[in-house]
């Protein structure tokens, strides 16, 4: 059973529908026990850094994703969730993350030419970085397939952690991982046979 | 590199898809779902659906399909048509649009824009103008392009998009079902004044017409179409092979 933890912000439908989709029984929850009961973690979130934040410490949930994801439970964050993994964001502010990826959340105008539209939304190519092996969550993908992409806010000072980018006037984290914790930019969701073919990775870890 | 788009258009009647579509070898050709499914196999990269619905027995019937369709395909979603609240924007919102597109909604409501922007995010609203030539100006059509609302096409974007409108769908009624190419004048001049995505509909006639858009306005994101993918006149595979044959950034 996957989780996909509800914590106020945004729509879950199309997730959980992907995950139906593959096959993959999933709960929408908030509650500690469910958590805890899961063999997988997702954590999802749109809108903005700060108050989604706010809100995971406010359920509570904070502590228990980040013990669960230490304990050696697969968790995947998605889109915000993903940022939310990083020690702080600075979208509107300055605003702490969960912390179980090294890195920040930055504006994406910090790192590219100015003619280039925010925020960086469409169908981009995910590039994997050189002289590391692949991640087994892009194990049914190849380097190049295309995913869906809506942000204005990405991972930086990361590198370590960067399994994949997407050249936007320059390399945007798209992808990070560490142990089995990982995190997509991107919408697998919305994101065809390939977003479905990086959820079944995902399951099978 | 982001890639151009190419979005075909259902509209959507009484929960059947309407305009006529003619494929062979889908037999329900008016189901939504077949077809979302259809064009979402073909390597559409995006779905706009349009409900012309004008009971509410057909609205909730719409809502029910969205649903579906979004239980089945999972590409992005933009959904039009009746939406005149932020409740609208909700209520197709949680069926699993990704996004929702105004047009004589903002037109009657000018903080209509700016409250769903506020609420969801500029990425989910998508500003959608009917245009025409008057009086050697780009005017804005309300009504399905029956009235003209005397307003200024170009300033009446310019406004959207500082209001909150994430991304503009401008459709010419001068070239639409002419079949003659996109309006490229009317699209420069949009391009010119916003830089948030812009999505070039009306005239498209064949694939020629989608090389010479993106090639002489590379500002402009996507391609939107209905009856020639509707009919098969273009195939949506062989376009977008032929597009990145030529040099064009394509999802393949």
């Amino acid at each position: 059973m996957i989780a996909i933890i509800d914590y106020g912000v945004g729509n879950l439908f199309s997730l959980k529908s992907s995950f139906a989709a593959i096959g993959a029984e999933t709960v929408v929850t908030g509650e500690a026990e469910v958590i805890r009961a899961a063999d997988k973690l997702i954590l999802p979130g749109v809108g903005a850094f700060g108050d989604a934040a706010a809100l995971l410490r406010r359920c509570g949930l904070d502590k228990l994703v980040c013990a669960e994801a230490w304990g050696g439970k697969p968790l995947l964050g998605i889109c915000l969730g993903m940022q939310l993994l990083f020690d702080y964001g600075l979208e509107y502010g300055h605003h702490k993350g969960l912390g179980l990826i090294p890195g920040c959340v930055r504006p994406i105008a910090d790192h590219i030419p100015a003619e280039y539209k925010i925020p960086h939304i469409g169908w981009n190519a995910l590039r994997f970085p050189a002289g590391k092996p692949a991640s087994p969550l892009f194990q049914h993908i190849q380097e190049g397939d295309c995913v869906y992409f809506v942000h204005s806010f990405c991972g930086a000072e990361c590198e370590e952690s960067v399994i994949a980018y997407a050249e936007y006037g320059a390399q945007l984290t798209a992808a990070v991982g560490r142990d089995s914790i990982y995190g997509v930019q991107f919408h697998p969701e919305k994101s065809g046979d390939v977003g479905l073919n990086i959820l079944r990775a995902f399951c099978e870890l | 590199m982001i890639t151009k788009r190419i979005i075909p258009c259902l509209d959507v009647q009484d929960g059947r898809v309407v305009k006529g579509v003619n494929f062979l070898g889908l037999a329900d050709v008016s189901s939504p779902v077949k077809l979302a499914k259809f064009y979402s196999d073909c390597g559409a990269d995006e779905l706009v659906f349009y409900d012309i619905t004008a009971s509410a027995e057909g609205r909730a019937l719409f809502t029910d399909i969205l649903t579906d369709v979004a239980s089945t395909i999972f590409i992005p979603l933009t959904v039009g048509g009746g939406i005149n609240t932020v409740d609208d924007f909700d209520r197709v919102l949680k069926c699993g649009a990704d996004k929702v597109s105004v047009n004589s909604g903002a037109l009657r409501d000018s903080s209509l824009i700016p409250a769903a922007a506020k609420k969801y995010g500029d990425q989910c609203v998508v500003l959608s103008v009917d245009a025409k030539r008057v009086d050697g100006q780009f005017r804005v059509f309300a009504k399905g392009g029956r009235e003209d609302t005397g307003l200024d096409a170009i300033a009446w974007i310019k406004s959207g998009v500082a209001n909150g409108a994430g991304e503009i769908v401008l459709n010419s009624i001068d070239t639409d079902g002419v079949k003659a190419g996109f309006d490229l004048e009317m699209l420069e001049a949009v391009c010119d004044v916003v830089d948030v995505p812009v999505i070039a509909s009306g005239g498209a006639g064949c694939v020629e017409h989608f090389k010479t858009l993106f090639h002489s306005l590379p500002k402009v994101d996507a391609g939107l179409a209905a009856s020639i993918f509707h009919f098969g006149e273009v195939s949506i595979p062989d376009l977008k092979r032929e597009l990145a044959n030529d040099g064009i950034n394509m999802r393949l």
